[in-house]
């Protein structure tokens, strides 16, 4: 928790400079950082049994959810992801950030482990039916970071070598399939665009090129807080959400970089203490999931932001600007904490004997 | 769960180990990771802190050149005319109320403490690269005092810029309207509309008049030029230009000279004048007087100059032609007897009494005729020759306000014209169910009677009244009034010409002999012996029909005179007059209203005689001025006239 709220803290000097010192984007992201701790601490109270119990209901609204996307869906940036309920519009694909998990590990903690043929397969139709929804809105990256959560499940749970390796063998055959029938274009763009940035200096690389500029040109030790060049003089795109990470390299530079990895480290460390310890299948599969995706949403971001990786919508995690990511986090954060403090009065002793 | 075949040592087995081979992995993300910075920010740190220094891009706008406005001559009516202005580019390195106050002093700018504060606001609302602008119309002295002192001021810079400019003013304000500057409402509507990236760079929008109605024409497409700067924001060189696409010209209907003209005529006299080609809906002339200049508009009008127009007792501001809700009066007599003729209630030989009042049965009020010892007998074209309240009295008693509310509607009263500029009213055409919503009161026989000859709770806008005359001189077929003749594209001089929408069959008569018997009663006004227009059209080149219109603006009293004199001047009658010519075949039909300043035959009539004499013989005397045939027709009750 420690951790958490270093690296939140360390958040908000990020953000004050990249948002070009608005006080009241500040303000605004303080509020909802301390509503996503509350909101935490709550979670946390809730023991892991109801997680269990209610990851089948939570999944089928899911579902039902991203089918309504589909059907009534706000189109805005040209994707269809937000379902507007007059108040408030929510983003199911969110959602599954955390009901993924939840569901696979639910589903394959009712098993012996590792998991027979039939329950494999059972557990990749549970993560492939929303991953093809959300693909379809379309959201390359979230389905991606979706799909990874359950994946990262099935793997932790003791998934046969031989899936894997029929699964990479199929992935590779399958590569050509995708590119050409599933990928929109601007998606292939992006994947071009990647393999050589210069090739498109004003359109798509123009990300790319201006965000290794800002990281480039931080050095060791960096331009110091609020003197980065290229976020201050807005050559850098979305500096305070997506690419945030490329204004914290240039002012920070790679000591910068340094603190933030360390800072993640220990929060993961701490994570996988959580995951080992953990009385039961479900709560272990859970941990190790939501770890392990955590990780991985840290490399993808900066990896995109840093031009190893191509550019997909993935905020890294307790830094970039914005509510509804931050949120959905935390309540990850308060389920691995509930099952730390519940893992004494375990509720599934009698089972398990 | 808890089946037997469990084996919980392999399964925790298992999982440890597959925990510890996504712990592998995590490191090993975090050491591609770090390679991959070690390598951006150690390795190739030169490379890119040189970039950084010297080589960034940014993308500027290129605002479209706006089209050009023409009369129907090509002669230029809105034209873009270059002017220098200081814009500053807000920086963050750089206190941006310092620098305005400052320049503020150095070129006695005469900010007020508002305009500070909009500037502060506008340098943060706007993108980095659009800058805001400090001043306008800069003089040559004000340009050589910056170009001393400007190595002070890094993020201010003069920027040579097109503006709009009105050469004729207040001639053609009505029509063209003008554009200002673009405003934080004009900034939500074309946020909400979606046009907002557009504007980027633009200052200008049209507020009024065909600025405004054809703004999206006349704007064109923002261009933008990405250009390479350094860290300090200045350019090294261009790398891509994406040129606008200039607005498109517009070619108005409007003929100038005789806008000119019509702003001569009036002199100081209050009122509005509309002349219209009735066989097409084009717009010949349209001007209201008193008018203003728009230049100072687009310069961005001083509160005192704008104060001074909205207190103005001549209400310059407001366009006579399409705003004023007038009482048509008399003018409507021959629209009424269209009605009469078709609905049966009257016809063209049926004799009429004319007493000097009308009386509804059973009831002591009296409706005057505006001739105290009344007409005598009379059929339909003596009636509107001469103007017979009686007749048309009697004509809206039988017809009933139902019958009557309904025409109006098809002949386009109580209702948009489709002119093309917004600022339009809609004018009353009066029914029960507008009086229930209006007073909440029962509509009485009473209310009908003055309808027919345009008066009680009608009113009109003069467009309206032009619109619907054109009809009636177009035997039925109505055409839009339209100010736009043609767009063309500068850039590849493609043409667009105005297309008519008009519904074909809003006023269907029986019998298209109807409309021209009341073609022949307003012939017989300009020309018949007893004609209320006769004077003024003595000895015209050409036959001319018209009708004159006098409207009460303050109700008499029973038993009491009209007299002018002791009448305060803005009670006074408003003087109208509608009259076409040539007669068989119309190309020119004017429609004129003067406010408080006496009778429809002699105030109005004369400056509708003058501008279709300018227009028929002096502007263009070339074309069709009367059959050379005529025809001599018997009417009525035996009179005879030659039309032409």
């Amino acid at each position: 928790m420690f951790g958490l709220f270093l690296a939140l803290c360390f958040s908000l000097f990020v953000l004050y400079s990249a948002s070009g010192q608005e006080a009241d984007m500040l303000i605004r992201q303080i509020t909802r950082t301390g509503a996503a701790f509350v909101l935490m601490i709550a979670v946390a109270q809730i023991p892991p049994k109801y997680f269990a119990k209610a990851s089948t209901y939570l999944y089928i609204i899911g579902v039902i959810l991203l089918v309504l996307v589909e059907l009534f869906g706000d189109i805005s940036k040209g994707a269809q992801r937000w379902l507007n309920l007059g108040i408030v519009r929510i983003q199911p694909s969110e959602f599954f950030k955390v009901v993924m998990p939840l569901s696979v590990a639910a589903f394959l903690a009712k098993t012996a482990l590792p998991p027979k043929l039939l329950h494999t397969i059972c557990s990749f139709i549970i993560v492939g039916i929303p991953t093809v929804l959300i693909l379809m809105q379309p959201d390359l990256g979230t389905a991606a970071l979706v799909s990874v959560a359950g994946f990262i499940c099935i793997f932790i749970a003791g998934l046969s070598w031989w899936w894997l390796i029929a699964g990479a063998i199929a992935g590779a055959a399958a590569l050509p399939v995708i590119w050409n029938f599933v990928l929109h274009d601007y998606q292939k763009q992006r994947v071009f665009t990647l393999l050589d940035p210069s090739s498109d200096p004003l359109g798509a690389g123009y990300h790319i090129i201006q965000s290794k500029i800002a990281i480039g040109s931080g050095g060791l030790y960096g331009k110091g807080w609020l003197q980065g060049s290229q976020s201050q003089l807005d050559f850098l795109p979305e500096p305070h959400t997506d690419f945030i990470f490329a204004v914290l390299s240039e002012e920070t530079g790679l000591v910068g970089f340094l603190i933030l990895i360390s800072l993640y480290c220990f929060i993961i460390g701490r994570c996988v203490v959580i995951t080992l310890n953990a009385r039961h299948n479900f709560e272990r599969i859970l941990c190790g999931s939501f770890t392990f995706t955590f990780m991985f949403y840290i490399f993808v971001n900066i990896g995109m932001v840093s031009g190893i990786l191509p550019v997909v919508g993935v905020p890294l995690p307790l830094i970039s600007y914005g509510g509804t990511a931050m949120i959905t986090l935390m309540i990850c954060f308060g389920i691995m904490m509930s099952i730390h403090t519940h893992k004494k009065v375990s509720f599934f002793k009698k089972d398990n004997k | 769960m808890g089946k037997q075949n469990r084996n919980e040592e392999l399964e925790l087995r298992v999982f440890r180990s597959r925990v510890f081979i996504c712990i592998g992995i995590s490191i090993l993300m975090v050491v591609i990771l770090f390679c991959n910075l070690y390598y951006l920010q150690i390795i190739s740190y030169q490379d890119y802190k040189t970039r950084s220094n010297e080589n960034s891009i940014k993308v500027m706008p290129v605002v479209p050149p706006r089209g050009i406005i023409y009369d129907r001559n090509l002669v230029v009516l809105a034209d873009n005319a270059p002017v220098y202005h200081l814009v500053l580019f807000p920086n963050k390195q750089i206190k941006t109320k310092d620098t305005i106050v400052e320049l503020d002093k150095l070129l006695e700018l005469n900010l007020s403490e508002k305009d500070i504060s909009r500037l502060l606001y506008e340098s943060k609302t706007r993108k980095r690269f659009s800058g805001v602008e400090l001043s306008n119309f800069l003089s040559e002295e004000q340009i050589a005092t910056f170009a001393v002192n400007s190595y002070k001021y890094p993020n201010a810079q003069i920027v040579a810029n097109l503006k709009r400019y009105y050469p004729f003013a207040d001639i053609t304000t009505h029509t063209t309207g003008y554009v200002s500057r673009i405003n934080q409402n004009d900034v939500k509507k074309l946020a909400s509309s979606g046009k907002l990236e557009n504007y980027e760079g633009s200052t200008e929008i049209g507020k009024l008049g065909i600025e405004k109605f054809y703004e999206d024409s006349l704007h064109g497409e923002t261009g933008s030029t990405k250009v390479e700067v350094n860290s300090h924001g200045q350019v090294i060189r261009t790398l891509n230009y994406e040129p606008p696409v200039p607005g498109k010209d517009l070619k108005l209907t409007i003929d100038i000279r005789l806008q000119y003209y019509a702003q001569e005529i009036f002199g100081h006299m209050k009122g509005a004048v509309v002349a219209i080609d009735p066989s097409n809906g084009e717009i010949l002339a349209m001007y209201s007087n008193p008018s203003y200049d728009p230049n100072p508009f687009v310069r961005g009008i001083r509160s005192g100059e704008y104060k001074r127009l909205l207190d103005n007792p001549g209400h310059p501001l407001i366009n006579r032609a399409t705003q004023g809700g007038y009482a048509p009066a008399s003018t409507v007599k021959p629209l009424l007897c269209v009605m009469g003729l078709n609905e049966k209630l009257i016809t063209t030989k049926g004799n009429f009494f004319g007493a000097p009042y009308f009386k509804l049965p059973g009831s002591t009020h009296q409706f005057r005729d505006w001739r105290a010892w009344g007409h005598g007998w009379m059929d339909l074209y003596r009636a509107i020759e001469i103007s017979a309240d009686t007749y048309f009295y009697d004509l809206a008693y039988r017809a009933g306000i139902n019958r009557i509310h309904d025409y109006l509607d098809r002949y386009g009263f109580g209702k948009k014209t489709g002119i093309d500029i917004s600022e339009e009213s809609l004018g009353i055409n009066p029914s029960r169910d507008w009086k229930k919503s209006r007073f909440n009161q029962q509509w009485h026989l009473g209310d009908t009677v003055p309808i027919g000859i345009g008066q009680g709770y009608w009113t009109s806008t003069l467009m309206q009244l032009a619109k619907a005359h054109a009809t009636l001189a177009n035997r039925g077929v109505t055409r839009t009034p339209h100010l736009l003749k043609e767009m063309v594209d500068p850039t590849t001089n493609e043409i667009t010409a105005y297309t008519q929408e008009e519904p074909e069959d809003t006023l269907k008569v029986t019998d298209p002999q109807y409309f021209e018997d009341c073609r022949i009663g307003m012939y017989l006004v300009v020309n018949g012996p007893e004609g209320t227009g006769r004077r003024a059209f003595f000895g015209a080149k050409y036959k001319a029909a018209g009708k004159s219109g006098t409207a009460q603006v303050v109700s008499i009293k029973q038993g009491e005179k009209y007299n002018a004199a002791k009448l305060k001047v803005e009670h006074r009658d408003n003087a109208l007059f509608v009259a076409y010519a040539p007669f068989k075949q119309p190309r020119i039909l004017v429609a004129v209203i003067l406010e408080n300043e006496g009778g429809g035959s002699t105030k109005a009539a004369p400056v509708a005689r003058a501008m279709i004499d300018k227009y028929l013989l002096d502007l263009y005397p070339n074309g069709y001025m009367g059959d050379p045939n005529p025809q001599v027709v018997k009417f009525g009750m035996g009179g005879t006239v030659v039309l032409q």
